[in-house]
């Protein structure tokens, strides 16, 4: 595999907000990558630096292998749905998939038809009166017909509802298996999309805390909930990634287990929690805020 | 699917469920990777992966164009694979837990015997 998008020591500054901060990673080709993180983490400005719709401060941006500012070759072959598209005003969603075959070659106008069908989109009203969820199904609907090389969804389905959030991750998949290409997707909804991912990029306050494969960070954490004193004395010595407690009770989080330590701890009598991904990044990029956390 | 654990084996271990189960005989086509993804929603590749760890283990093996097949054989030795996994999975904890109640082995052989008999 090879990747399609390699980034090197990358800082964005608005005025005195370092909003990216000195970051390197690689995207591979062919994969969905989750780009997660907190509000104002700096994941929409990456989308933005990565599809050539703002400068970079610092750093070096190729996509295909070429920066993508200005370069014709780099952006037809990007789609990038952005939370907050603007359109003209008097646009209604039919004039939106009439245009944006002008802007993408491989735009499948039979994939839209059934995403609009499955979407129940209204056509014909203006996209000023659409709702939140419909107008996040237009973005959904163009990233996914697009079929562009790598597509990116920012927040792509806010306002969606569950069913509707449903038909997009089948339908992400079900194409994205018969035309393999690059997906980054930024989620809040970590629990939802996580099964989809292939590997994961967390970033907090312009910086990466993580980049790693997803299958990799299922039970890389583990949960220990029993007494205090014998919590205590099963995670002595281990990096300890989150602790709560109630009265005499203790849930530590620590990195992965091997079988013998899990047994020794089911004979201890603890209990031992599976820590989700969304669980992690919650618990890596929230460490000091106490947030409640499902065990 | 269980979050402790990494998806492709939980793929790959459903997999040799309905072989052993008896609803993917020998030589009969396994589902596409792709086929999979769409029913578990997970990453194709993610399916991929643990449809290869069986075909590594010799238990799956590739038709070329055509598709994923079960070896001959595979049942039988995945069953003395599984029984091995039975002594340390399930009879080792069952007899620590006994252990703790303090139920003896002679009650503890009573009590298998009773479930069998039901």
């Amino acid at each position: 595999m090879s990747a399609v998008i390699e980034v090197e020591h990358l800082t964005k500054r608005f005025r005195s907000v370092v909003a990216v901060d000195d970051v390197s990673f690689g995207i591979e080709e062919n994969t969905i990558t989750g780009l997660l993180g907190r509000n104002g983490a700096g994941k929409t400005t990456v989308m933005q630096l990565l599809t050539g719709q703002d400068f970079a401060t610092h750093g070096d941006i190729r996509v295909f292998g070429e920066r993508p500012v200005e370069n014709r070759q780099v952006l037809q072959r990007v789609s990038f749905i952005k939370e907050s598209q603007k359109y003209p005003d008097d646009f209604k969603p039919k004039h939106v998939f009439r245009t944006a075959p002008w802007f993408f070659p491989h735009w499948d106008a039979e994939l839209a038809e059934r995403l609009i069908d499955d979407f129940r989109l209204p056509l014909n009203r203006r996209i000023k009166k659409l709702s939140r969820g419909q107008l996040s199904a237009v973005g959904v609907i163009v990233g996914l017909a697009s079929r562009a090389a790598v597509t990116f969804f920012d927040e792509p389905y806010l306002g969606l509802d569950a069913v509707a959030r449903q038909i997009f991750y089948d339908r992400l998949l079900e194409d994205y298996a018969e035309h393999p290409r690059t997906i980054v997707l930024s989620t809040h909804l970590i629990d939802e999309v996580s099964n989809l991912l292939e590997h994961v990029i967390v970033i907090d306050q312009g910086r990466i805390l993580l980049d790693a494969d997803a299958e990799s960070l299922r039970g890389s954490a583990t949960t220990v909930v029993g007494t205090r004193a014998l919590v205590d004395s099963f995670v002595a010595g281990r990096e300890v990634l989150h602790r709560e407690g109630i009265g005499g009770l203790a849930s530590v989080t620590v990195g992965r287990l091997d079988p013998a330590e899990r047994r020794e701890a089911g004979e201890l009598g603890l209990e031992l929690a599976p820590v989700s991904l969304q669980q992690l990044v919650v618990q890596k990029t929230g460490a000091s805020t106490g947030i409640e956390q499902n065990a | 699917m269980d979050e402790s654990r990494p998806i492709f084996v939980q793929i790959a271990e459903q997999i040799e469920n309905d072989i052993i189960g008896g609803s993917l005989p020998e030589e009969s086509q396994v589902p596409s990777t792709n086929e999979f993804a769409a029913f578990h929603r997970i990453n194709p590749a993610t399916a991929g992966k643990g449809v290869n760890l069986l075909v590594d283990d010799g238990v799956l093996y590739k038709k070329r164009g055509i598709g994923m097949f079960v070896a001959t054989g595979a049942r039988e030795r995945l069953v003395a694979k599984r029984r091995d996994q039975f002594q340390n999975e399930y009879v080792k904890p069952l007899v620590t837990e006994a252990g703790k109640l303090g139920i003896s082995e002679s009650q503890l052989v009573e009590m298998i015997r009773r479930e069998g008999t039901e």
